[in-house]
């Protein structure tokens, strides 16, 4: 926001309105408005062929929700699926690079060096090319077709940016905390948990919801991985409505992604100061 | 308790910050570490509450080897420049610290930190968190918490350096206070005389990782060993005329200013010396007349200070009761008193 000065000169004012950026904001940002809007009013409405106008109100695009498709897994076993899938990998990213993170911006372990560089270079490597050879060793070791296989998979890939990200907000934690718990006798351990890990209370929180939204919009892992029926995820179960060239239904394929946008929009929606402070405060190499 | 540093030494990869250092402080004594930025202090104090290993050497609690105990055993408390409160926890919380992590049962940990709370003067602070107060507060609380499980030793590492002016005078007593009260032994860094003279039992003087001299603060002010400790300590500083040995006396340049010195009987003639004079023994006492013109006045309410420059250039300082007769540009013959100056051969050393 523009504040105004309060020094009372004809010379000084604000020297700008907000009105016509606020006007030309929004007119940028109407296609896609537009656009969200047509996809909501799609899934409740029929429309004539060639036409634009909704002719008529229908929640039979909706169906999904309450009758099983043929030769498609139930959509609420598919949600909870995608619900334990993207929280199981929150989970353990936050435990190994809230852990990893400090280790590695703290202690002075041997190769340290070496793992700061490793986490750098595996963070840049697309995880995609690997995805012949983790489908290799998943069936070797039988955790093909399973959500363990694929949390493990997908949780090790996004692993390097959490443990850099946290490396980074630990970096802006005085060490004189770390030193007064020390003399005040509490054990490496205790200081971590205690002292050092509640002041980057934020960053943990960010972290956490970035994993889980990672995880809720992962496609290519699971569509690989993890495809059959039982571990099917949301992603996986869109696809397969526009997979199938036979039957072939917008209606229920935009409903299907209406289902599957809204849980992330809820996210931001209370969470976005606390997103935004993963873009601000932390990645300080 | 008393503390023993045993050919102390520390260097940090090639760089030796410490070498051989020996040092005792004896038990209920408040020693302060004076020096320079840079000089080895705060790591000599990091050594003895254990967040530095010494390369060599020993540090002993009473009898006690503590040179290989982690900081966890040794039983120190340690207030830091920046306090390093912990900031999500309350006052309370902060100060319970140091119990909460020896398990101890809560309520008892309740009535000690009321206890010690009290003896700090936050007693109504209890609940607040450290951001909410100011910085003379946290001082109170780092304080406290330092001091809550009778360490054996405290450790001050420049306390007042974060403070005001009036809330540093304030707390200098009030320190001192707690450390008499308490009876502990204190290791007091600071980079500031005034602060080491104020409030410790000796001064230790530092330079470069080496201790220059240790004495009590008024013996180090009457007989400083050299001119570094002589020029660290007082304020307005010492100010230092450079002569040669003659006759027993001092010469000052070519005029032939000649101050007779007991101190230098039996140095050759010729010598280049250096002379300390205080700028309270530059003044209106005195035995010796010295010309120069006054360059710079400067009033601090009960007294002036004057910068006086001599024909040859050099300056001296004086201090003086508030008088309004002598202003800058003056020509003035003021008197020395020159059975209190010192005088430094060119190495420093004191004669």
């Amino acid at each position: 926001m523009v504040e105004k000065p309060q020094i009372s000169s004809s010379m000084v004012s604000a020297n700008f309105s907000s009105l016509p950026v606020i006007l030309l904001l929004g007119l940028f940002s109407l296609p896609l408005l537009v656009m969200y809007a047509y996809l909501f009013i799609d899934t409740i409405s029929d429309t004539e062929v060639g036409s634009l106008i909704p002719s008529e109100f229908t929640l039979r695009h909706w169906s999904f929700l309450w009758e099983t498709k043929t030769g498609k897994p139930n959509i609420w076993l598919v949600t909870l699926n995608t619900f334990i899938f993207a929280s199981c990998i929150t989970g353990v990213i936050l435990i190994v690079s809230s852990m990893a993170g400090y280790v590695l911006s703290r202690l002075n372990v041997p190769a340290r060096g070496f793992f700061l560089a490793g986490v750098m270079v595996l963070h840049a490597f697309p995880s995609v090319t690997l995805i012949i050879a983790i489908f290799i060793v998943l069936q070797w070791i039988g955790l093909y077709n399973s959500l363990i296989g694929v949390i493990l998979v997908k949780a090790a890939v996004e692993l390097p940016l959490g443990i850099w990200l946290m490396k980074g907000f630990y970096d802006t934690v005085p060490w004189e905390i770390e030193m007064a718990g020390t003399v005040d006798g509490a054990s490496r351990f205790t200081v971590w948990r205690r002292l050092v890990l509640p002041q980057i209370k934020p960053a943990v929180m960010a972290l956490g919801l970035f994993s889980f939204l990672t995880g809720w919009s992962e496609f290519i892992m699971p569509q690989v991985l993890a495809p059959g029926a039982k571990v099917q995820v949301l992603s996986v179960y869109l696809a397969s409505l526009i997979i199938d060239d036979n039957n072939f239904d917008f209606g229920t394929f935009k409903a299907v992604g209406v289902f599957y946008v809204v849980p992330v929009l809820i996210l931001y929606v209370f969470f976005q100061k606390h997103l935004m402070n993963i873009y601000g405060g932390g990645s300080k190499g | 308790m008393r503390i023993l540093l045993d050919k102390f030494s520390k260097s940090f990869g090639s760089t030796n910050i410490i070498e051989d250092m020996n040092l005792e402080v004896g038990s209920g004594e408040m020693l302060a570490l004076l020096g320079p930025s840079g000089c080895g202090k705060s790591t000599t104090l990091f050594a003895v509450c254990g967040i530095h290993r010494p390369t060599s050497g020993r540090i002993l609690f009473g009898t006690r080897d503590v040179t290989d105990l982690p900081s966890q055993e040794r039983n120190v408390g340690v207030v830091f420049q920046s306090y390093a409160l912990y900031p999500h926890m309350t006052v309370e919380e902060n100060i319970g610290f140091p119990l909460m992590v020896r398990r101890i049962a809560s309520a008892d940990i309740k009535k000690q930190v009321a206890d010690i709370a009290d003896l700090v003067h936050i007693g109504d602070l209890l609940g607040r968190r450290p951001a909410q107060l100011s910085g003379g507060q946290q001082q109170r609380v780092a304080l406290a918490r330092a001091l809550i499980r009778r360490p054996d030793v405290l450790l001050l590492d420049e306390p007042l350096a974060n403070l005001d002016a009036k809330l540093r005078l304030e707390m200098r007593s009030e320190i001192r206070r707690l450390q008499k009260e308490t009876g502990i032994t204190a290791i007091l860094v600071t980079h500031d005389q005034v602060e080491a003279m104020s409030m410790c039992d000796r001064i230790a003087i530092m330079k470069s990782g080496e201790i220059v001299q240790i004495a009590t603060p008024s013996e180090m002010y009457k007989d400083p060993r050299t001119s570094f400790v002589a020029s660290f300590l007082g304020n307005p500083p010492i100010s230092f005329l450079k002569g040669k040995a003659q006759q027993g006396a001092f010469v000052l340049g070519e005029n032939g200013l000649c101050l007779p010195i007991a101190a230098l009987s039996g140095i050759p003639d010729g010598t280049t010396l250096s002379l300390g004079v205080r700028p309270e023994h530059f003044g209106t006492a005195g035995g010796i007349p010295v010309e120069g013109k006054v360059v710079f006045a400067e009033t601090q309410g009960r007294e002036n200070l004057y910068d006086v420059v001599l024909p040859d250039g050099s300056v001296l300082r004086s201090i003086q009761p508030v008088r309004d007769d002598v202003k800058p540009g003056d020509s003035v013959r003021w008197n020395l008193d020159s059975a209190s100056t010192f005088v430094f051969a060119e190495d420093g050393r004191r004669l």
